[in-house]
């Protein structure tokens, strides 16, 4: 194995996921919030706003999740090493 | 000096006892099927239908006991169809629906719960199967032919018109839609098992007691809401394709 290949691999692997977490962190803190504050004025309506609330932030869970796929390919399965 | 560094790596995830890429080869007419995958969906169908057997077997008009379990669960299931698709055509796919959601359920769990390193096999190891991309992608793709099936059944060759609908300028959009979302859901399951399983043996390996027992509370919880939102993203495209545009 290429020793520069391996070394940018593991620094890219490490990259991808750090970098895919910045974006989704952001939007599931907004989402959790906007969330919280549709509970304090609508107490009633606690159950529904939990449900659309985890399901939401399972889809912005996922985009950390496609950064986190592309590190295991870089770990586990680079195509670079020969 | 990186030979080294390399070395110590290699031997940090190996010691963390995660094989991932490593399979148990079964050679079936040329063909290389991943055994650990096919031994642990079978024990997850037979553990489904035995549930499914032993609760319809002597039903009462008044359910209890496993009954009443399975009558709730159907109904959750349902609703996940009849939510997504709306009342008029939800029917004929709560089945479809429902499948996938217990299947992926069933999955999830049975890689999390069982101590599967228990048992060590000459290659790979005993793990969720969904945990393998090939079947997350199949049942990816399952999806996309249902909702492909489910949209020319009922429009016939005018479900086309869709890939035009608010503009023509959108038609490139449109028809990558149909490769994105199955990437997306096969990839989205796909991560979320890995990701699980790969968090809870490197919390093994670093503190083997008590430590990795919440993450592995977590880990059951987000695996059952990666199968909520499989089969309600199934059963959503489902739904846009059964749609009438006006």
């Amino acid at each position: 194995m290429n020793p520069i290949v391996s070394a940018a691999s593991v620094v890219a692997s490490g990259l991808s996921v750090g970098l895919a977490a910045i974006g989704p962190g952001i939007g599931q803190g907004t989402a959790a919030a906007q969330a919280v504050e549709g509970i304090a004025r609508q107490p009633e309506a606690e159950g529904r706003i939990r449900g659309t609330l985890l399901l939401s932030l399972a889809f912005m869970e996922s985009l950390t999740i496609y950064g986190l796929v592309v590190s295991l390919a870089l770990l586990f399965a680079n195509p670079f090493t020969s | 000096m990186y030979q080294n560094n390399l070395s110590a790596f290699n031997s940090f995830y190996s010691l963390a006892e995660v094989e991932v890429g490593k399979h148990l080869y079964w050679e079936i007419a040329g063909l290389k099927l991943h055994g650990q995958v096919f031994i642990v969906s079978w024990l997850v169908i037979g553990a489904l239908l035995a549930f499914a057997i032993a609760g319809t077997r002597n039903l009462k008009q008044t359910p209890e006991g496993l009954q009443n379990f399975m009558e709730y669960a159907y109904e959750f299931l349902q609703d996940i169809a009849k939510n997504q698709i709306g009342e008029e055509e939800y029917r004929p796919w709560v089945p479809y629906v429902s499948t996938v959601f217990l299947f992926i359920f069933g999955a999830n769990w049975a890689g999390a719960l069982i101590p599967w390193k228990l048992i060590s096999l000459p290659e790979g190891e005993l793990a969720a199967p969904t945990n393998d991309i090939n079947v997350t992608v199949a049942l990816a793709l399952l999806t996309s032919f249902s909702y492909f099936y489910a949209g020319i059944s009922k429009k016939g060759i005018g479900y086309f018109a869709r890939y035009v609908q608010p503009t023509p300028i959108l038609l490139p959009i449109n028809i990558l839609e149909d490769f994105t979302k199955p990437l997306s859901l096969s990839f989205r399951l796909f991560g979320n098992v890995l990701a699980d399983e790969l968090v809870v043996s490197v919390f093994a390996l670093l503190v083997p007691i008590l430590i990795p027992l919440p993450v592995m509370i977590l880990g059951l919880f987000a695996s059952s809401v990666q199968a909520l939102i499989f089969s309600t993203l199934s059963a959503a495209y489902i739904g846009e394709a059964l749609e009438d545009h006006h």
